[in-house]
C-alpha cells in the first residue's frame, strides 16, 4: 500500500464543529492540561525577568546615573556585589523557567499520547462491529493510515500546535504588558512599528495558507501520477508511450516546481521584512529613547531592556503564523477520523438478544434472498432448508452458484434482504453476534494466520482455552506431527502470514483451531486452492472427519472423500437449490452434479486413497 | 560532495550558489556593523550628543537593516530557488529513468519503495541543497565574524562565552543521538502498531467469525499503550533539548550581564561595547543550534542520495542495442528458437522452438503456471530469454529498436491496466503517436500502414478511430451507457468499470493500434461467451492479416485458431490443430472436455426474478 500518498483533504484550518469534538478527547486530562498551562505561564514570565534584569542592573551598578538627583552609587566592590546578586538572581530565574518548561512540555506530551490512545481505542472498537461488507469495500492500508498517521497528526496539535499557541501569546502580551509598566512612551514608540508587522504577517499568512494548499495538492498530484505510472509502467513502455507520458509528469512536476518556489518567495520576504522591521522598532527606540535619557526622562538600563524586549517580541510573532499548517493539516486527519467513527454499524445487535446458551445445532434456511450490495444480483434467491442436529451436510455448485453466501450469513457477516435464518428455530438476528459466533467454527478457504505463534494462531487470544486443548486439537486433526518438527514447537514463530508453512499445513491449523474452540456447529469451506502432495491431502481428509464428528457441518466440499461422507449433499445452481440427495443418488439422477462430478471430483477418484 | 550525481546538479545552478552566498555576506557584514551603530549610539546618549547626531544612528541602523535583509532576501531566493529547481530536475530524471526499467524491476521492487524514494528522498536531497548548504556557509561565516568582533571588544568575555557557547551544539549533537535512538524505538513501536492494526483488520472474518473481537481489543489496546511508554520516553529527552539550550544562551546572557558590568564599572569597557557584545552574542547563537542541525540535514541528505543512486545506479535490463534494426515494416513472423527462461533460478520455460509464420493465429493452451504468459512476453521484449532467442521477421528482437519492435505489437495482458483517465484517452492510448500534441514519438507514422485508424492527431479522425475499436471490441454499447460518454473518467475518481468492461476497453485500445503481431494473454476471461464469441468475430477481420497469439481457456476461442500449441510446466507437450490434438487425447482433450462441461453449467440460466 501507498498510504502517505493517497487523497487529500484539504479542509479549512480551523472548523469549530471539528474542533469542539476534538476537545471532547482532550476533556479528561483537563487538570493536567490545566498544570501544563500553568506551568507555561511560569516558563513565559521567567523568559520576560531577562531585560528587565540587565535594567536594574545597569541602573543601579552598572552605568548608575545621577537621576532626579539621587546618586545612589557606592564602591566598586559593592556595585560588583550587588551586580553579582542580580546575576544569581537571573540565574535562579533561570534554571525555574527551565524546570518548568520540559515540566510542561512532558505533561502536554502525555496528555497527547492520551487523548491518541483513547482516540485509537474508540476507532479500533468502532472497526470491529462494522460489517464484513464494510472491509471488502474499504482498502485495509486506508484504515491503517487511520489508526495510524492521522492519529498522530492529532498529536501535533494537541503537543506542539496549542501549547505554543498559549506560549506565543502569553509572550507577546507579557512583553507588552512589560514595556508599557516601564515607560509607556518608550513602549508606545517601540510599538509604532506593530501595524506594518501585522499588515506583512498578514499579508504572508494568506499568501503561505494559499502556497500550502497548492503545494499539497499538486504534490497529491505528482504523487497519484507517479504511483499510477509504476503500476502501469509496462502499458507505458509497450504502446511506445515513454516520452509522452514524461511530459504528464513533468507538466504536474513543474507546476509543483511553482507552487514550491512560490512559497519559498513568501517565506523569503517574510523573515528578513520582519527582521527589517525589527531593527526599525530598534532604531525608533534609540532615537526617541535616547532622546528620553538624555532629558533624564528614562534611564539608560530602560532603553537596553526595552531594545532587548523589541528584539524578542517578532519571535512569536513569526512564530504564530507557522503554526497555521499544523492546524490546517490536523483538521483534516480528524476530518477523516471522524468519517470512519461515523461509518453506520450493518449488522447490528438486537436491543434484547435472546441469550442462547446451550445450542443443539439444528439450521434452517427460511426462503431466504440475498444479494451482497444494494443493487447487486441476487446471490440466493429463495433458499430453503434444514440440516437436523450433527448431521453433515455438503454443498456443492459451479463457481458463482452461492455457495459462500450460506457460510456469510450462518455466520451473519452479513443479513439477508428477505427470508430467515434460524439456529435451534431462534432467528440469527435475534441473537447477539458474539453469543452466535461462540456456537459455530468457520474453517475459510484460505486461512488467514496472524503474526504470532502457532499456539496464539490455534488460541486466538481466548484464555480459556488451556495449552493441553490446544495440543488435543492439533492431536486430533493430525497436525501435532509438523508442529512438534518445528524448532520451538507450539512456541514457534510465524513468518508473515504465515509464510513458510505449506498450504496443507495451514489448513490443518485452521481445523485445529476450529476444533479447540469446539463449536456445536462447524462451517467448512473447502473450496479449490492449490494442489497438495497426496500426504498432505490423506491429513488433511483425516483432520476433516475427525472434525466433523459428532457436530452439524455445513461443508462447500471441494473433496470428494468430504462429499461421499457427507450425509447429504445440497446442490446448488445460480442462487437456488438444484438438487438434494447423497453421492450416489445424485449421481444416479445425471442432473447438474453428475456433471459437476465430472468436472471436479472425477480426477480425485484415481489419485485419492479411499478415506475412511 | 558526497556523490558525483548531485554535484553535477549543483553545478548546473553554480551562478544562483554564487550569487546567493555574494548576497550572504553582505547580509552578514551588515549584521555585524548594526551592533557597532548601537554601541555608539548607547555611548553617545551616555555622553549627551546632540540630538540630530543620534538621529544619524538610527538611521544608519535602519539603513544597515535595509541592506542586511534585501541580502537575506536576494540569498534565500537564489540558492532556496535553485534547491528547488534541483528537486523538480531530480524527480524528472527520477521518473525518466524508471519509464526505462524492465517488467522485472517493477515486479521486484514495491511500488511504495519506489514512491518513498521518489518523494521523501528527493525532499532531503532538496533540503540539503536548499537549506543545509545555505546555513552551513552563512552559520561558519557568522561563527568567525562574530567571534573576531568580540575578541576586539573584550578577550577574557569572548573567552567565557567560547568556554558556554559549544555546549549548545554539544548539548544538541548528544540530546539529539539519543533523541534519535528513542525516536527508533518509537517508530519500531509505531509500527508495530500499524502491523497490529493490519492483521486485525485483513483477519477481521476470522476474529468475528471466533468472537474474538473483545480479546483483540485488549491487544491492541496494549500495543497502543506501549507506543505511548515509547513516546514518553522519547518526551522525556525531547522536551529537555530546548529548555536546555535555552538555559546555557541564558546562562551566557548572566555571564555577560557579571562579567561584562563588573568590565563596564572598572572602566576596561564601556555600557555600549557591552550592549555590543550581547548582540554578538544572540549573532553567535543561532549558528550554534544551526550547526547541529546542519549536521542532521548532511546525514539526511547523504542517506537520501545514496537511496537515489540505488535506483539510478541500476541500468536498464532490456535496452536498445548499439545499432539497432528499426523494423519499418514489419511482416509479423514470430519465432522462438530453444528458448529457455528461468526466473528466480526456478525453471519457467524449458527449450521452446516454435515457429508462428506471418499472418497465422496461434492459440496456447496448458494450465496455471505452464509458462503461457511468461512465453509472449517475451516477443515485445517485456523480459529477455535466458537462452536461446526469439525472433521477429528474422532479427533476435535483442538486435531490433525496441520502440520499432513494440509499435507493431499488440498485447493484452490478463490483468487490465487502465490509467485514470477519459475512456477516449484510455483508448487512443494505442494510438501510434498518441493523442494531443503533435508529434508525440519523432519516428511514428509509417508503422501501422496506411489504415484509416492510424490517427495522428486530434479531432473527429481520432474519434472515429476510438469510436470503431469501440465497436469491434463491444464496449461501444456501454459506453453509450456512461452520461459522458468517451469523457467517462475511468478508476478511483471516476466510474468504476466491471472486470469484463476493463477488458474490453484494453482490447479496444490494442485494435486502434493496427498492430502487426497480436497478443491476447488470456484477456477475455471476465468477458461471457456469448460477448467473447461477437468480439472475435468482429477481431475476425483484423486477425485475418495479422500474426495472432491467443492464451485461452475457451474452446470457442481455440477453434478458430490455425494452429494450437499446448503448454504444461514450461514445455511444448503438444501441437497441431484441435482436431488432430482432440484425436490424440492427451492433456488438450481432457482440457477441452473440463471446458465443455463448464459451459453446460454457465449456459443454464435460471428464470429471471425480480428484485425485492
Amino acid at each position: 500500500m501507498t498510504e502517505p500518498f493517497e487523497e487529500e483533504i484539504l479542509g479549512r484550518a480551523y472548523d469549530a464543529r471539528l474542533m469542539r469534538r476534538l476537545l471532547g478527547y482532550v476533556r479528561p486530562y483537563r487538570r493536567v492540561v490545566a498544570a501544563a498551562i500553568f506551568l507555561l505561564l511560569g516558563a513565559s514570565l521567567a523568559d520576560l525577568a531577562g531585560p528587565s534584569l540587565y535594567r536594574v542592573a545597569i541602573d543601579r551598578y552598572i552605568a548608575p546615573q545621577a537621576l532626579s538627583g539621587a546618586h545612589r552609587a557606592g564602591s566598586p566592590q559593592d556595585l560588583m556585589r550587588g551586580l553579582a546578586g542580580i546575576a544569581a538572581l537571573y540565574l535562579g530565574i533561570l534554571a525555574v523557567g527551565f524546570v518548568a518548561r520540559w515540566a510542561q512540555a512532558y505533561l502536554m506530551q502525555y496528555v497527547g499520547e492520551r487523548v491518541m490512545v483513547d482516540l485509537r481505542q474508540q476507532m479500533f472498537d468502532h472497526l470491529q462491529r462494522l460489517s464484513v461488507g464494510f472491509f471488502s469495500r474499504t482498502p485495509v492500508g486506508r484504515l491503517v493510515t487511520r489508526l495510524t498517521n492521522d492519529v498522530d497528526a492529532l498529536n501535533d496539535l494537541i503537543t506542539d500546535g496549542v501549547v505554543a499557541l498559549f506560549s506565543d501569546i502569553f509572550t507577546l502580551i507579557g512583553i507588552m504588558a512589560v514595556m508599557l509598566w516601564m515607560d509607556w512612551r518608550l513602549a508606545l514608540a517601540a510599538f509604532s512599528v506593530i501595524p506594518f508587522v501585522y499588515a506583512v504577517t498578514e499579508r504572508f499568512r494568506r499568501r503561505s495558507r494559499e502556497a500550502y494548499r497548492a503545494i499539497r495538492t499538486r504534490l497529491a498530484r505528482i504523487n497519484a501520477y507517479l504511483n499510477e505510472q509504476i503500476m502501469g509502467m509496462t502499458v507505458t513502455q509497450l504502446f511506445n508511450r515513454e516520452a509522452r507520458s514524461l511530459r504528464d509528469f513533468d507538466t504536474r512536476n513543474i507546476s509543483h516546481l511553482e507552487a514550491n518556489l512560490d512559497a519559498m518567495r513568501n517565506f523569503s520576504q517574510f523573515y528578513p521584512a520582519i527582521q527589517f522591521l525589527g531593527t526599525c522598532g530598534v532604531a525608533v527606540l534609540l532615537w526617541y529613547g535616547g532622546g528620553q535619557v538624555m532629558r533624564n526622562t528614562a534611564t539608560l538600563g530602560i532603553l537596553v531592556a526595552a531594545i532587548q524586549y523589541a528584539e524578542r517580541f517578532f519571535d512569536p510573532l513569526r512564530d504564530l503564523s507557522e503554526k497555521f499548517n499544523i492546524l490546517q493539516a490536523a483538521m483534516a486527519a480528524s476530518e477523516r477520523i471522524f468519517r470512519v467513527l461515523d461509518e453506520p454499524i450493518a449488522v447490528v445487535d438486537p436491543p434484547d438478544p435472546v441469550p442462547l446458551t446451550k445450542v443443539r445445532g439444528r439450521i434452517e434456511f427460511r426462503d431466504v434472498w440475498f444479494a451482497y450490495e444494494e443493487d447487486a444480483p441476487w446471490a440466493l434467491r429463495g433458499v430453503s432448508f434444514v440440516i437436523e442436529p450433527r448431521e453433515r451436510v455438503a454443498i456443492v455448485g459451479h463457481t458463482g452458484a452461492g455457495k459462500t453466501s450460506i457460510i456469510n450469513l450462518m455466520a451473519r457477516f452479513h443479513d439477508p434482504q428477505r427470508g430467515q435464518v434460524l439456529v435451534d428455530g431462534v432467528d440469527v438476528r435475534h441473537v447477539r453476534q458474539q453469543t452466535i459466533r461462540r456456537h459455530i467454527g468457520v474453517v475459510q478457504q484460505d486461512v488467514f494466520l496472524f503474526a504470532g505463534t502457532i499456539e496464539d494462531n490455534i488460541r486466538l487470544g481466548n484464555p480459556e482455552i488451556t495449552d493441553a486443548e490446544i495440543r488435543l486439537a492439533a492431536q486430533r486433526v493430525g497436525a501435532d506431527r509438523f508442529i512438534t518438527a518445528l524448532p520451538d514447537g507450539y512456541r514457534t514463530r510465524l513468518r508473515e502470514r504465515g509464510a513458510g508453512l505449506s498450504v496443507g499445513q495451514k489448513q490443518l491449523i485452521a481445523f485445529a483451531r476450529a476444533l479447540a474452540f469446539n463449536p456445536e456447529i462447524l462451517l467448512v469451506l473447502d473450496e479449490a486452492t492449490s494442489s497438495v502432495d497426496a500426504e498432505t491431502e490423506a491429513l488433511i481428509q483425516q483432520a476433516m472427519t475427525s472434525a466433523l464428528r459428532g457436530r452439524t457441518a455445513i461443508v462447500i466440499a471441494h473433496r470428494l472423500s468430504t462429499v461421499r461422507q457427507a450425509d447429504r449433499i445440497i446442490v446448488l445452481h445460480k442462487g437456488r437449490i438444484a438438487e438434494e440427495g447423497t453421492h450416489a443418488q445424485l449421481l444416479e439422477r445425471g442432473g447438474i452434479y453428475a456433471v459437476l462430478y465430472r468436472l471436479q471430483y472425477q480426477d480425485q477418484e484415481a489419485r485419492q486413497p479411499r478415506a475412511g | 560532495m558526497q556523490s558525483r550525481r548531485l554535484w553535477n546538479y549543483l553545478r548546473r545552478h553554480r551562478r544562483a550558489y554564487l550569487t546567493g552566498y555574494a548576497a550572504g555576506v553582505v547580509s552578514i557584514t551588515m549584521s555585524q556593523l548594526s551592533p557597532w551603530v548601537l554601541r555608539v549610539a548607547i555611548d553617545g546618549i551616555r555622553h549627551s550628543v546632540p540630538l540630530p547626531r543620534l538621529a544619524g544612528y538610527a538611521g544608519m541602523l535602519a539603513l544597515f537593516g535595509l541592506v542586511e535583509a534585501a541580502g537575506s532576501y536576494l540569498m534565500r531566493i537564489q540558492i532556496l530557488g535553485a534547491s528547488q529547481r534541483i528537486e523538480a530536475d531530480l524527480r524528472r530524471d527520477y521518473f525518466a529513468h524508471l519509464q526505462r526499467m524492465s517488467m522485472r524491476f517493477f515486479q521486484h521492487m514495491s511500488t511504495g519503495d519506489l514512491m518513498a524514494r521518489g518523494v521523501n528522498d528527493i525532499r532531503a536531497v532538496q533540503r540539503f541543497a536548499g537549506v543545509g548548504l545555505m546555513r552551513s556557509v552563512t552559520t561558519s561565516i557568522m561563527i568567525v565574524a562574530s567571534v573576531a568582533f568580540m575578541l576586539s571588544i573584550s578577550v577574557p568575555l569572548t573567552l567565557w562565552m567560547l568556554a558556554i557557547l559549544p555546549f549548545v551544539t554539544l548539548v544538541f549533537l548528544a540530546l539529539g543521538r539519543e533523541i534519535r535512538r528513542r525516536f527508533d524505538q518509537v517508530q519500531s513501536q509505531f509500527s508495530a502498531l500499524s502491523t497490529r492494526a493490519q492483521e486485525s483488520i485483513s483477519g477481521i472474518r476470522v476474529i468475528k467469525a471466533f468472537a474474538r473481537e473483545d480479546g483483540e481489543s485488549a491487544r491492541f489496546h496494549a500495543e497502543s499503550e506501549r507506543v505511548l511508554e515509547a513516546n514518553l520516553r522519547l518526551a522525556r529527552f525531547q522536551g529537555a533539548l530546548w529548555p536546555v539550550i535555552g538555559l546555557i544562551l541564558g546562562t551566557a546572557g548572566v555571564v555577560l550581564l557579571w562579567q561584562g558590568g563588573d568590565a563596564v564599572i572598572q572602566g576596561r569597557i564601556t555600557l555600549g561595547q557591552m550592549v555590543q557584545f550581547s548582540y554578538y552574542l544572540t549573532r553567535l547563537s543561532f549558528p550554534m543550534i544551526a550547526l547541529g542541525w546542519v549536521t542532521n540535514l548532511w546525514q539526511q541528505g547523504h542517506a537520501s542520495i545514496r537511496r537515489l543512486e540505488e535506483i539510478f545506479t541500476t541500468p536498464p535490463e532490456i535496452r536498445d542495442p548499439q545499432d539497432p534494426v528499426i523494423l519499418d515494416r514489419m511482416r509479423g513472423e514470430i519465432e522462438f528458437r530453444r528458448v529457455s527462461v528461468t526466473l528466480d533460478g526456478r525453471p519457467v520455460l524449458r527449450d521452446i522452438s516454435l515457429v508462428i509464420p506471418a499472418g497465422r493465429t496461434v492459440a496456447i493452451v496448458g494450465p496455471t503456471g505452464a509458462g503461457k504468459s511468461t512465453l509472449v512476453q517475451l516477443i515485445p521484449r517485456l523480459a529477455d530469454p535466458t537462452e536461446g532467442q526469439v525472433l521477429v521477421d528474422g532479427h533476435d528482437v535483442r538486435r531490433v529498436q525496441l520502440a520499432s519492435l513494440r509499435r507493431a505489437i499488440a498485447i493484452v495482458p490478463q490483468e487490465t491496466f487502465l490509467f485514470s483517465d477519459t475512456l477516449h484517452e484510455n483508448i487512443a492510448f494505442g494510438t501510434p503517436n498518441g493523442t494531443g500534441s503533435p508529434g508525440g514519438t519523432p519516428e511514428a507514422g509509417p508503422a501501422a500502414g496506411g489504415t484509416a485508424i492510424n490517427g495522428s492527431g486530434d479531432g473527429p479522425p481520432l474519434e472515429r478511430a476510438v469510436a470503431e475499436a469501440a465497436e469491434v471490441s463491444q464496449i461501444a454499447a456501454d459506453v453509450q451507457g456512461f452520461p459522458l460518454r468517451y469523457q467517462t473518467i475511468v478508476g478511483e475518481r471516476g466510474v468504476t468499470l466491471s472486470g469484463g468492461q476493463k477488458q474490453r476497453t484494453a482490447i479496444a485500445r490494442a485494435v486502434i493500434r493496427d498492430p502487426r503481431i497480436l497478443i491476447l494473454d488470456d484477456a477475455l476471461s471476465s468477458v461471457d461467451t456469448h460477448t467473447e464469441a461477437e468480439i472475435l468475430r468482429r477481431l475476425g477481420g483484423i486477425v485475418a492479416s495479422r500474426t495472432s497469439v491467443l492464451i485461452s481457456h475457451r474452446i470457442s476461442t481455440l477453434r478458430g485458431a490455425d494452429w494450437i500449441v499446448v503448454l504444461d510446466a514450461g514445455r511444448i507437450v503438444d501441437q497441431g490443430t484441435h482436431e488432430e490434438l482432440l484425436a490424440r487425447g492427451g492433456l488438450y482433450a481432457s482440457l477441452y472436455e473440463k471446458q465443455l462441461l463448464r459451459d453446460v453449467l454457465e449456459a443454464e440460466e435460471p428464470a429471471a426474478e425480480p428484485r425485492g
